[in-house]
């Protein structure tokens, strides 16, 4: 087990370093959710209408842009090898990345959908079940998306291919999700949105621990 | 199995890692076939032959990194793609990549190889003479001084089993002096050496396997 602290130590450490990758991933969500009042119009109507399915989308795009050196700069610097050869299983090499991913990325993100809503003029009650939502969905954005990074490891055009694998996963997350906060906002309880987010989750972790390990070994192939 | 177990303690030496006709095809190319050999405790082997010739992919069949096609690869008699994360500790890789990274200090990019090995990365250090550049970025350091930091991982290590792909590449004379120290240490204590190389390696007793 200590390995596997080892591992999210190592690579807080480097996200830390290189803080580039969590503030380009933050920045272009801000970016590209404050578009949408220039584009759609900025009555508070329409825009609190829209709000909850902005972020989702906002954000999961976001948190697809550090995937591609999750990996990807590890094996070009042959750092790869040596976590494989720490005696860890492969899985439990993916799995970490996908907890840093999400410390390093889905966690901010969180947080930054609070301002977020606050500036698209979301309704105020709305907010906190928006924000409960986006925990299983970054969860299983980081769970996907780490899968998705073995899987087009060692591709000639990673960053192209990965969006077209991890994008259609997420369409059930984006559904749910977004409509968490419209449930509230109707009187509704957002229970059961919340639970097969959860649901979803519980088969993303599945489907990461069969798949992930072979993947990552197979790129090193 | 089992007559395996008894072929692989014959003699004073226990055998500890075997190729038994191992064939390794990369894409459409079958790079090497046949190919047998037993590593024992305190032996060095230098793999030579010309570019191409699969020496690099021979290192990384030993480390369980590659699998072959055909043939097995025996760790005491057990083959290692049975269980790869039992086999990762038994190896120490030093590829032709030093796996640095550049935004870290030289003790911070030793310091998850310290880590797993559970090992103080002082001693390390001193090993490969990197302790005045200790807390320097790596992006400063020249080509020769990473591959020192790449060697003082290999330092840190508890795996028995060494491979080197070229690991004298951009190393000066007294660096060199210092790794053959090094390796001669290890094989003292047990341990087994691979290395790929076009160049002579300060090894003593050393066994040539050509390949290509």
């Amino acid at each position: 087990m200590y390995r596997f602290w080892a591992i999210i130590a190592r690579d807080l450490r480097l996200s830390i370093r290189h803080g580039g990758d969590t503030l380009a991933a933050l920045l272009f969500f801000v970016i590209a959710a404050s578009l949408f009042p220039f584009g759609v119009s900025p009555t508070p109507e329409t825009l609190g209408h829209i709000a909850p399915a902005v972020i989702w989308v906002c954000a999961l795009l976001a948190a697809l842009l550090p995937l591609e050196r999750l990996f990807g700069a590890d094996l070009e610097d042959g750092s790869l090898d040596h976590l494989i050869l720490s005696g860890l299983p492969a899985a439990a090499i993916a799995a970490a990345k996908a907890v840093t991913h999400w410390l390093s990325t889905g966690l901010p993100l969180i947080v930054m959908a609070a301002p977020i809503a606050v500036m698209l003029r979301m309704p105020d009650d709305g907010i906190p079940v928006l924000l409960l939502a986006l925990l299983p969905g970054t969860l299983i954005m980081s769970l996907f998306g780490t899968l998705g990074a073995a899987m087009v490891l060692g591709a000639r055009r990673p960053g192209v291919l990965l969006p077209i694998l991890v994008l259609p996963l997420l369409i059930p997350v984006v559904i749910f999700g977004a409509s968490a906060p419209a449930a509230v906002a109707s009187g509704l309880s957002a229970q059961p949105q919340l639970l097969l987010l959860t649901a979803i989750l519980t088969g993303a972790l599945g489907l990461f621990t069969v798949m992930a390990g072979a993947a990552l070994r197979s790129a090193l192939e | 199995m089992h007559a395996e177990d008894a072929a692989s303690t014959v003699g004073t030496r226990a055998v500890n890692i075997q190729l038994q006709a191992v064939a390794v095809r990369r894409g459409q190319r079958l790079i090497f076939r046949d190919l047998s050999m037993t590593i024992a405790s305190g032996e060095a082997i230098i793999l030579s032959g010309p570019n191409g010739a699969g020496k690099s992919t021979l290192l990384r069949v030993l480390a369980g990194l590659i699998r072959p096609v055909a043939g097995t690869v025996l760790w005491q008699g057990h083959d290692i793609f049975d269980d790869l994360a039992e086999h990762g500790p038994r190896a120490a890789y030093v590829g032709h990549q030093d796996a640095i990274k550049l935004g870290l200090t030289v003790t911070e990019n030793l310091s998850f190889a310290a880590a797993i090995a559970r090992r103080p990365i002082g001693p390390a250090l001193a090993a490969m003479n990197l302790t005045a550049l200790a807390d320097l970025r790596a992006r400063m350091l020249s080509a020769g001084q990473k591959r020192r930091v790449a060697l003082a991982r290999l330092a840190l290590s508890n795996a028995p089993l060494w491979l080197l792909d070229e690991p004298t590449l951009g190393l000066d004379t007294a660096s060199i002096a210092r790794f053959g120290a090094m390796l001669a240490a290890h094989r003292a204590a047990g341990g087994m050496v691979v290395a790929a190389t076009h160049v002579p390696l300060p090894l003593a007793d050393v066994s040539e396997v050509r390949l290509g």
